[in-house]
């Protein structure tokens, strides 16, 4: 508690302070390459026949992924709270590696966490970590995926929190993790707004986003929640489908829990124990969700789907044949909710897809999928 | 009304002793043998015995007690059985006792529900590392009039303001976790182990408990002249992994040196 009430104080304070916030804008310049493109997408609309389809390309930030916003915003936040180490836990391997990129931006020590099976299905994403200088340490204990990284970190933060800042990846866990996340991550949908403005001269009818923990989706969400007439749409890993019961569609197929720190949606059995997950998306195979998406969608403001793995497949070939641009498996699935709807939408309707990260670290993994050796 | 947990310390305070508090995961390797664990405890002379629920995602603790809550959930014990056995338990002993949770499994089981049938079962504490007393009130509300006592957790980083809440909000007495870190870890035994107890004292007159690494007699003894309960888990669990007569040894030497 006193390290959570310390890196609140931190947060808020952060906010006020000019140079903290003069030197973060600079870094999201200079470093991350913002503001990213929104991107019209030509061909990909014309062969749905429906709706314009922008994509607002998270996937052209530095690392190839929006977790660098939140990275470099917390890397800045440890430095301000004289911390010397950082830790977090990966899933996909995006979120490691752009802390490991944060850290070694800001010069502070980094040790990521991550599940056995993630290491083994990024293994470049793990190498890459260690170039950046980071120490990797494999996680075997239970279903040695994302939600077990995230044990582990959280046993290394209360072992070593006089020292360490745990940089969290998304906007999940104890206050204030999902609001400071969240914060780091709007300027996603603050600059979709500018830049559909200035293509299009007007608000989209659709947002679309994939949703893991959620902060793509509540960066690029949260910046037009007063504007009513824009629909949203959180698409979950549907897994081998919810009749399974192998896939991570919590809105799906979950219950309200207390688990790592919050009270959310979480796949659960009878008795309370958290549940294995599903996905060929190892940024989206995770048990529960940040906890403001079930505000979001209790207040009907959101809506919560899910793509299949297939769906996410078929999505990830096919904006890489029309438009030239392989998409993150996580992102395909917002691409696949997009597919669903355009071709049901008029011409002059005007959907954003978030596309929150580059494909290249999973093209191995489809090779494999698809039984090509490589 | 005061609990057996209550009862007991306070008798041993007159006595000018310690509580001897040992802990053990439920269901590991089978109910049966927690059972025959519960009163071999007791037969070594164990004042307060912790019961673990095994939980798949046990974050406040260690690999010993995770590989041990893995086993139990592997043999399908949940919280439901747990109580059941307390309620067992009850039949042939009255030693207090207390479960070790986290709070999804009582909060699927449902708060009210829980506290009725633990009470019930003869459960008489509990312990629930993720739920801070801020959040508790729910469960206070519910756990107090039916004299469950619920124990928080002080922590080496606990700030006054804490631990003025903390001592607030338990019942039977404050549980002090030693180290920064989790369960099994390496306990350091200098000046601020007794600085941080002294200063929790000087604030209530409510029992305090150390737990979370502690693992030779050497430790335990040291612990006790400072504190009023010591708790042992993980060590005791790996001793009897390695083999039941060796755990008989090891907590007779650990009772010995808890005076």
């Amino acid at each position: 508690m006193p390290a959570l009430q310390e890196l609140e104080a931190a947060f808020l304070d952060s906010k006020k302070d000019k140079d903290f916030r003069r030197e973060l804008v600079h870094l999201q310049k200079t470093y991350i390459g913002r503001p990213t493109p929104l991107y019209f997408a030509k061909r990909l609309t014309e062969h749905l026949g429906g709706a314009r389809i922008y994509l607002k390309r998270e996937d052209l930030a530095h690392t190839g992924a929006h977790k660098i916003n939140n990275a470099v915003g917390q890397v800045l936040l440890a430095r301000k709270m004289g911390k010397k180490r950082v830790i977090a836990e990966t899933g996909a391997g995006q979120h490691g590696v752009a802390t490991a990129t944060g850290a070694a931006l800001v010069g502070l020590g980094c040790e990521i966490y991550m599940g056995s099976v993630d290491m083994q299905r990024q293994a470049l994403n793990v190498f890459r970590m260690r170039l950046l200088g980071a120490k990797v340490t494999e996680v075997p204990t239970g279903s040695q995926t994302l939600k077990d990284a995230i044990n582990e970190a959280l046993r290394d933060w209360t072992t070593n929190v006089r020292t360490t800042h745990y940089i969290l990846g998304t906007v999940y866990g104890p206050h204030p993790f999902p609001e400071m996340v969240r914060d780091f991550q709007s300027v996603i949908g603050k600059e979709a707004k500018k830049q559909i403005f200035s293509a299009e001269g007007k608000l989209p009818d659709y947002l679309i986003a994939c949703v893991g923990g959620g902060s793509n989706a509540m960066g690029f969400f949260s910046e037009f929640l007063r504007d009513i007439s824009v629909q949203m749409v959180g698409v979950e890993a549907g897994g081998k489908g919810i009749e399974t019961g192998e896939h991570a569609a919590r809105f799906a197929g979950g219950s309200f829990g207390v688990f790592q720190g919050c009270k959310t949606y979480l796949l659960q059995d009878d008795d309370g124990n958290v549940l294995g997950t599903h996905s060929v998306s190892a940024g989206l195979d995770y048990a529960a969700v940040g906890p403001e998406h079930p505000f979001l969608r209790d207040e009907g403001r959101v809506r919560y789907t899910y793509a299949t793995d297939s769906e996410a497949l078929a999505a990830f070939e096919l904006l890489s044949h029309t438009e030239g641009i392989i998409p993150a498996l996580e992102s395909a699935h917002a691409v696949a909710e997009a597919l669903k709807i355009a071709p049901q939408l008029s011409k002059e309707k005007l959907i954003l897809v978030n596309l929150s990260g580059r494909g290249d670290k999973d093209v191995q993994q489809v090779a494999q999928i698809k039984g090509i050796e490589l | 009304m005061s609990s057996r947990i209550e009862k007991t310390f306070k008798k041993l305070k007159k006595q000018g002793k310690k509580a001897f508090i040992p802990y053990i995961m439920a269901g590991d390797p089978s109910l049966d043998a927690t059972k025959q664990i519960v009163l071999l405890f007791e037969e070594c002379g164990a004042d307060i015995i912790e019961l673990g629920v095994p939980f798949s995602d046990p974050l406040a603790d260690g690999p010993t007690i995770q590989q041990a809550a893995e086993r139990a959930l592997q043999n399908g014990v949940t919280l439901k059985k747990v109580i059941a056995l307390a309620e067992d338990l009850r039949q042939v002993t009255q030693i207090p006792l207390i479960l070790m949770t986290y709070f999804n499994p009582v909060m699927k089981y449902g708060v009210d529900n829980f506290v009725r049938d633990a009470a019930h079962a003869g459960v008489d504490g509990v312990i629930i590392p993720d739920l801070p007393p801020d959040e508790a009130g729910d469960l206070l509300s519910i756990a107090n009039p039916a004299s469950l006592n619920v124990i928080f957790l002080l922590a080496p980083t606990s700030t006054d303001e804490r631990i003025k809440k903390v001592i607030k909000a338990s019942r039977g007495f404050i549980y002090y976790v030693s180290i920064t870190g989790i369960t099994g870890g390496d306990l350091l035994l200098d000046g601020s182990l007794h600085a941080s107890i002294s200063k929790i004292q000087h604030f209530t007159n409510k029992p305090v408990a150390v737990g979370f690494g502690v693992s030779t007699p050497g430790e335990a003894s040291e612990v006790a002249r400072l504190a009023d309960g010591v708790i042992v888990g993980s060590a005791i669990i790996k001793k009897y992994r390695e083999s039941p007569d060796r755990a008989k040894h090891y907590l007779a030497s650990l009772r010995q040196a808890i005076q």
